[in-house]
C-alpha cells in the first residue's frame, strides 16, 4: 500500500509498504476513505519529538471503510468508522474510569520502557506518533491496522460525510476536553492561546458550554478572523499587550479560565520564547512554554488552566510562584477521545456542530508532503488540510 | 554518523591550541575525578553506616541490591481480574511463555520445572527449579535445583487490590549473575537481564489477562 513516512526532519515522502493484517483476535483493518495532518504532526515534522524512526507510518486523524476483522472485533465488514487517535484497550483501570488516554496496555511493553523513567509512569499508545507511544502505523496510509476495533472506532451512519465526522479522530474531542477542563460557569470569560484547529473548537465548545465571553489571540489574520466568526473576540498579540488587554476586556479581574492550545512551539519573539527557541534547536530543552507562562499570568485568581497542547520534556521560567499564589488549577491530558465520541456525533448529527469551515485544503495522499510543508509555512491560509487515498 | 564530524572537529581544535590549555584540562579533569571517587566513597560510607529506620518499603526497592550474593529484583502490577483466574493461569507454568518472551521452552515434571531461557548473544541457559511453596490464590515459591545454569530463586505473590480495583500481583526474583555485576550490566545492555524482562513480563501478563491479547504495533504477524 502507499503511506505518509517520515524521513527525517522535514522530509516525509509517500512510500510503498506492505499492507497490514490481522495480528491480534481484537483487530480490524480499516480502509482509508480520509485522513488530515493534525497540528501535533508538525512537532513530528519539526522533529522536536523523540522517538520517531524514519519508515514510521504517520498520522492519527482517519476514518475509512471496515475490509477486514479479528475473530473478537465487534466491526462488520463494509462499516464506516472513524478511528480515535488514542489506543485504549476498554478493559483496564484507566480505561474503565474513561481515562482512554492513560490506557494501561496499548503501548507494547518493551516501548512502555522508553516514558516509565521519564515520565515515571508509561504513557498509553497513539496512531501514528513517536516510539514513546507504541510507534503504531498511522492513518496517512491506504490500511490501517486497528487494534481493540470493538472499543475505538465510532460507527458512523450513512448519509453523514467524511468531512463532517472525520474531526472527532482527534481535533473535535480535543477542543471539546480542553473547553470541559475549564469548568465553565454562566459569566465566565475563557481566553483561548492558539486559534488552530484545536483551539478554534475550543471556542466552539465553550461557547456552546454556556461562556459569557471567548477571546481567542492569535497572529494570523485568516485564524483570527475564523475565530471572530465563531463568536469569539480576538486578540492579534503582534499588535495588542495581551496581558493588559486581557485584563482590561474583564473589567480589570482577568478570564476565569485559560487554554493553552499552541503547545510546545509557541511562535513570536518575547524574551522568553528566543531562549526557548535557542535551546529547543541545540538541544537543551524541549519545550518553548511562551503561551503556558502567559495564560498562567493572565488568569484570574483562583481560575482554571486547561492545556490541550502538546508539550514533551521539561519547561524552565515557569511561574510556578504566580500559579501558586493565585491558587490556579490545571487541568491537561491527551484527550479521551472515546468518552466523547458519542455525544459529539450526535451534535454533528443534529447540527450543532460544524467543523467543515476548517478544511481549507483537499489533496490526494500522494500530495501529502506538499501539505506538511504548506500546513507549516503557510499556517495563514492553510488552516486543515485532508487528505484522500 | 553524527558523532564523527563533531570527533574530527574536537582533535582540529586541540591541534591547534598550545599546550597550556591542554594542562589546564588535565589537572582539572583530575581534580573532578578525584572529587568525584570522595564523594561516592563517603556515600557508600555514609549507607554502610546509615542502618536507618525499618521502613514500609518491600526489600526490593532498598539501596541494596544485593544479599547473600544474590542480586534481589522485584515488580509489582495491578491486574484488573479476580485472583483465583491470575493463579491458576500462572500456575500452569506451560502457559508463561505466552506472556514471557524470553523463555523458549518449559517442561514440567511433577514439582520439577525445567526453562530453556533465552540468554544476551544467541545464548541459552537451562534453569532448573523445584516449587518449594504453592498456596492456591496467594503465593506460588520456586527456588533452583542442582544442575540448573543459574542459581536463582523467587516467588510471586497475589493479594485482593483495594477497593475492587483487581488483583496486586508481585513477582520477586534473586539470582547469582553468571558473570557477576559485569555480567549483569551485559545483560542488561542485550535487554535480557531478569530486572528488565520481569518488568516487560509482568506488563504482557497484565495484558494478556485484561484483554486477551498482548499488544503489538506490528502490522503483520511474525513469518
Amino acid at each position: 500500500m502507499r503511506a505518509l513516512t517520515y524521513h527525517g526532519k522535514h522530509d516525509v515522502r509517500v512510500d510503498t509498504v506492505p499492507d497490514p493484517e490481522i495480528v491480534n483476535p481484537r483487530d480490524a483493518i480499516i480502509e482509508v476513505t480520509s485522513t488530515a495532518i493534525c497540528g501535533s504532526d508538525l512537532h513530528l515534522y519539526d522533529g522536536v519529538i523523540p522517538g520517531v524512526l524514519s519508515g514510521d507510518i504517520l498520522g492519527h486523524e482517519f476514518m475509512g471503510r471496515v475490509v477486514d476483522t479479528g475473530r473478537d472485533s465487534t466491526l462488520k465488514k463494509g462499516q464506516r468508522v472513524v478511528v480515535p487517535f488514542t489506543i485504549s484497550c476498554g478493559a483496564c483501570f484507566h480505561c474503565q474510569k474513561q481515562q482512554y488516554s492513560a490506557c494501561d496496555n496499548s503501548n507494547p511493553a518493551d516501548t512502555q520502557d522508553l516514558t516509565e523513567p521519564v515520565y515515571g509512569q508509561a504513557l498509553s499508545a497513539l496512531f501514528g506518533y513517536s516510539h514513546l507511544t507504541g510507534g503504531y502505523p498511522g492513518g496517512q496510509a491506504e490500511y490501517v491496522r486497528v487494534p481493540y476495533s470493538d472499543v475505538g472506532p465510532v460507527v458512523i451512519p450513512d448519509g453523514l460525510d467524511d468531512e463532517k465526522v472525520l474531526f472527532l479522530s482527534d481535533i473535535l474531542p480535543t477542543g471539546w476536553m480542553a473547553a470541559e477542563n475549564c469548568q465553565i460557569e454562566p459569566g465566565d470569560t475563557v481566553a483561548v492561546w492558539g486559534c488552530g484547529p484545536v483551539g478554534l473548537f475550543a471556542v466552539q465548545s465553550a461557547l456552546l458550554m454556556g461562556a459569557a465571553q471567548v477571546i481567542a489571540i492569535d497572529h494570523y489574520p485568516h485564524r483570527l478572523d475564523l475565530a471572530r466568526r465563531m463568536g469569539a473576540k480576538v486578540i492579534d498579540y503582534r499588535r495588542t499587550r495581551v496581558l493588559e488587554a486581557l485584563r482590561e476586556m474583564t473589567g480589570g479581574v482577568g478570564p476565569d479560565a485559560v487554554i493553552d492550545a499552541v503547545g510546545m512551539e509557541s511562535h513570536g519573539l518575547a524574551v522568553d520564547n528566543v531562549m526557548d527557541t535557542v535551546k529547543q534547536k541545540v538541544g537543551m530543552g524541549a519545550d518553548r512554554g511562551h503561551a503556558l507562562r502567559e495564560a498562567i499570568m493572565a488568569c484570574r485568581k483562583g481560575g482554571r488552566v486547561s492545556v490541550p497542547g502538546v508539550y514533551g520534556g521539561f519547561l524552565d521560567k515557569f511561574p510556578l510562584g504566580a500559579f501558586m499564589e493565585k491558587g490556579l488549577q490545571w487541568r491537561t491530558g491527551q484527550t479521551h477521545v472515546q468518552r466523547y465520541t458519542k455525544d459529539l456525533l450526535r451534535r454533528i448529527e443534529e447540527g450543532e456542530i460544524d467543523t467543515t469551515f476548517l478544511i481549507s485544503h483537499r489533496l490526494p495522499l500522494e500530495d501529502a508532503p506538499r501539505g506538511y510543508d504548506n500546513f507549516r509555512n503557510n499556517q495563514d491560509e492553510w488552516t486543515k488540510v485532508v487528505l484522500t487515498p | 554518523m553524527t558523532i564523527q564530524p563533531y570527533r574530527r572537529h574536537r582533535r582540529h581544535r586541540r591541534q591547534r591550541h598550545d599546550e597550556r590549555p591542554n594542562l589546564v584540562l588535565a589537572i582539572g579533569a583530575g581534580l573532578f575525578a578525584v572529587g568525584a571517587i570522595a564523594l561516592w566513597q563517603a556515600r557508600q560510607r555514609a549507607m554502610r553506616h546509615h542502618r536507618g529506620v525499618r521502613d514500609s518499603a518491600p526489600g526490593r526497592t532498598s539501596r541494596r541490591t544485593y544479599y547473600n550474593g544474590l542480586a534481589v529484583t522485584g515488580r509489582s502490577v495491578t491486574i484488573n481480574r479476580p485472583r483465583a483466574e491470575l493463579y491458576a493461569f500462572w500456575r500452569d507454568f506451560t502457559n508463561l511463555p505466552q506472556f514471557m518472551e524470553n523463555i523458549d521452552e518449559v517442561e514440567v515434571q511433577g514439582d520439577l520445572t525445567s526453562w530453556t531461557i533465552r540468554a544476551p548473544a544467541g545464548r541459552s541457559v537451562l534453569v532448573k527449579t523445584r516449587i518449594v511453596s504453592d498456596r492456591e490464590n496467594e503465593q506460588i515459591a520456586w527456588r533452583s535445583v542442582d544442575g540448573s545454569d543459574v542459581e536463582t530463586e523467587g516467588k510471586v505473590m497475589l493479594h485482593d487490590a483495594p477497593g475492587g480495583r483487581g488483583t496486586v500481583v508481585e513477582a520477586v526474583i534473586a539470582y547469582r549473575p553468571p558473570g557477576g555485576e559485569l555480567g549483569r550490566l551485559i545483560a542488561k545492555l542485550f535487554q535480557a537481564e531478569p530486572e528488565v524482562q520481569g518488568r516487560r513480563d509482568l506488563k504482557r501478563f497484565k495484558m494478556l489477562m485484561e484483554t486477551g491479547e498482548v499488544s503489538t504495533a506490528d502490522n503483520r504477524k511474525p513469518d
